[in-house]
């Protein structure tokens, strides 16, 4: 197989999106799968399609099945109902020694008997490959993840960080249709981890694969993935492109679980070509909202902190679409590159809102305890109505 | 290699304590081995005589130097001479090694398989199966012995089962033949071969197995690049400590086995206790020893070497 195939240049990412297109074939296809362990649901009932040359993160907190639907696709695991479909046929029947999948375990599962090299030629001498093709590819991969050096090593003798990159050079070393990585950096530290993050996601547009990688990671998700599919108690509750998914998360819950955000309740008080006016305990706020709302409707706005401005006074221009209301500083998080401002509204809520950190020490400073105005335009709030 | 020696600079001297705590486990190894092993070594040097105890010389330290002298002056290397070069020992040490070696393959071969399956089970019904494997010691390993006397004579329970089986016709001559000699070793260094095994086989991380499979590994050839290679630690530990003291066994062969062809430590006993003869004895358990202490370093260097790479 050619590993240079499937190079996609910058412009073709930006308009990969096959997703989006009703005519195309998906690689994977999970068809309606559950799967119970002893009465527990791990997977109830889900589907989901995955693409060719798609990184394809699954994202949600610890124990909602991530794990189990890959290793449904690398054949570890066995529906109790549902069809797992590659290349548009049913594998079900095949064992995993035989699917043209690899997995990289969380754990790595490095064979501790065998050297660098002699994990990575591991799976390529069960192909019955020869010595040579064996070596001269056993070469490619080291230098892919940059362990020339280490070859001769056993896994012991080497850092977290090598032994993550071995793991992911052995799981590559057979040409899988689709790889499948399980929390592949959770054991690193957090410098590593973002690094690392940027190397496997230019790995991947260079080999054009299909990854699919699993993390309880928001950041992690975000950075690499293509599309995320966010996952709670067994189901996927959205499916959508990283950007999407944080500027319109489908409910309370996906908003909450990718990245900050202020929810403000209340009953909806007008519809118009604008958007949707809200009556809550703050006063009346205004929003943008994709699904239909009936008046009365109890519902929620979100608006990302990052989206929020904090001004000294009431700001002049406060347009008919623009939100402002009034609060004190009750705290102020420094986290280097943003603040984190927490301002109490009159009635106890609080709200966050970010302010890079350059403005808040070269513009005339809020403090503590400071009254305050926070205004966002009406198309940074998201009407979610569950 | 700078940098060990300029960390043992480093190092703070040890106190007294810490000295006579170190101390400790030499002074039990003077005390109860080499002790022990420097007076079988001087017996092994000496003549027999009709006396008691029954060797000369004896160390006479009231007759000061001139003693020492007398005394050392005794001492010869004839029965080191004696054992290479009567058939009568070479044989018996030949008969042992052969035997050990039989055995140990034939534990192997019914304790690897045993202690694969307790690791499959399920982890509850593992903690019953080796309590079971482990059970018999808590019984005199003498009457079980004599236990398979009784089931092994020529009316014994096994041949009235063939019999009432129909599978022979006439009874088989177990006892005083090597079938017995063998049934018996097997039966009773069975646990050494299963435990060190068993104890290796456990601790082995079944997402290796996952991840040969996802590699391409039907199950056997997973065994055979995974589960096998990581286990070997646990052979040779099992493998030493059956083959070790089987060499040096005496009541199995005594009490199962023939008496034509007697094992080393039926030999040794003939002399010690028959023929009186301490001085040949002697040289014939300085010379095991010497000729086990090949085994016993290999496995002092497996223990060591594991000790430092982890499992
Ligand atoms: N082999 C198993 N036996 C019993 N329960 C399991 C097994 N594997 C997973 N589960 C359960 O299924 C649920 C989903 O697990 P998993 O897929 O590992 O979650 P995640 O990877 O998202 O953390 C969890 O509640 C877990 O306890
Ligand atoms: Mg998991």
């Amino acid at each position: 197989m050619d590993m240079t195939s499937g190079r996609r240049g910058d412009a073709g990412r930006r308009q990969f999106a096959p997703w989006a297109d009703p005519a195309a074939q998906p690689l994977v296809r999970f068809e309606r799968v559950a799967k119970r362990f002893s009465g527990h649901v791990a997977l109830d009932d889900l589907s989901l399609d995955i693409f060719e040359g798609e990184f394809f993160a699954l994202l949600g907190p610890s124990g909602c099945g991530k794990t189990t639907l890959l290793r449904l696709l690398a054949g570890f695991e066995t529906a109790d109902s549902g069809r797992v479909l590659l290349d548009g046929q049913d594998i079900s029947p095949v064992p995993p020694y035989r699917r043209p999948v690899n997995m990289m375990f969380q754990s790595y599962a490095l064979f501790p008997h065998l050297t660098v090299a002699g994990n990575i030629a591991f799976g390529l001498k069960q192909d019955g490959l020869s010595k040579s093709e064996i070596s001269v590819r056993v070469a490619e991969m080291l230098a892919l993840v940059r362990l020339e050096a280490l070859a001769a090593r056993k896994p012991h003798q080497l850092s977290g960080g090598q032994r993550q990159r071995v793991a992911l050079a052995r799981s590559l070393a057979k040409h899988p249709r689709v790889l499948l990585l399980d929390e592949p950096l959770a054991a690193l530290d957090q410098k590593l981890r973002q690094d690392t993050r940027f190397e496997l996601k230019e790995l991947q547009a260079r080999l054009g694969l299909t990854f699919v990688i699993v993390t309880h990671d928001q950041e992690e998700a975000m950075t690499v993935a293509d599309r995320i599919g966010v996952m709670d108690q067994g189901r996927l509750v959205q499916v959508a492109p990283p950007a999407e998914i944080y500027e319109q998360p489908l409910n309370r819950w996906v908003a909450g679980f990718i990245g900050d955000v202020n929810l403000f309740e209340g009953k909806v008080a007008l519809q118009d070509v604008d958007g949707v006016a809200v009556d809550s305990a703050a006063g009346r706020l205004r929003a943008f909202s994709t699904d239909k709302v009936t008046m009365g409707d109890t519902v929620w706005i979100a608006v990302r902190p990052e989206r929020i401005r904090l001004v000294p006074a009431r700001p002049g221009d406060a347009a008919p679409t623009g939100n402002a209301i009034a609060g004190r500083v009750a705290d102020i998080g420094y986290l280097g590159g943003v603040s984190v401002y927490q301002v109490a509204l009159p009635d106890g809520t609080k709200v966050k809102a970010t302010l890079a950190s350059t403005t808040r020490l070269t513009e005339r400073p809020i403090g503590l305890d400071d009254e305050v105005w926070l205004n966002w335009p009406a198309d940074a709030g998201r009407v979610l109505v569950r | 290699m700078s940098a060990s020696s300029t960390d043992s600079s480093v190092t703070p001297a040890r106190s007294l304590g810490q000295r006579l705590v170190i101390l400790v486990p030499y002074l039990w190894l003077a005390a109860f081995f080499l002790l022990p092993f420097g007076i079988v070594l001087k017996i092994s040097l000496s003549e027999t005589a009709l006396a008691q105890p029954p060797y000369v010389p004896l160390l006479d330290l009231s007759a000061g130097w001139d003693g020492i002298k007398a005394f050392l002056g005794g001492l010869s290397l004839d029965r080191y001479g004696l054992i290479f070069s009567d058939s009568l020992y070479l044989s018996s040490y030949l008969r042992s090694l052969e035997v050990a070696t039989l055995s140990t393959l034939m534990l192997l071969a019914i304790g690897y398989p045993i202690a694969y399956a307790v690791t499959r089970m399920p982890a509850r019904t593992q903690g019953v199966l080796v309590l079971l494997i482990v059970l018999p010691f808590w019984t005199s390993f003498l009457i079980r012995v004599y236990a398979w006397i009784n089931i092994l004579q020529h009316d014994g329970l096994l041949n009235q089962a063939l019999l009432a089986l129909g599978l022979v016709s006439e009874p088989i001559a177990f006892l005083a033949t090597d079938k017995a000699l063998y049934i018996g070793l097997v039966y009773s260094y069975l646990p050494f071969m299963v435990l060190p095994i068993y104890a290796t086989l456990v601790k082995l991380d079944d997402t290796l197995l996952e991840a040969a499979a996802d590699l391409g590994c039907r199950r056997w050839q997973a065994f055979w690049w995974v589960t096998l290679p990581l286990s070997l630690p646990g052979v040779a530990a099992g493998v030493l400590l059956c083959f070790i003291p089987i060499v040096g066994e005496f009541v199995a062969p005594d009490l199962l086995g023939g008496s034509v062809d007697p094992m080393v430590g039926q030999t040794l006993w003939t002399e010690f206790f028959a023929n009186k003869d301490w001085p040949v004895a002697s040289a014939i358990a300085v010379t095991l020893l010497l000729l086990l202490g090949g085994p016993i370093l290999i496995y002092q260097h497996l223990q060591a070497r594991n000790l430092r790479v982890g499992p």
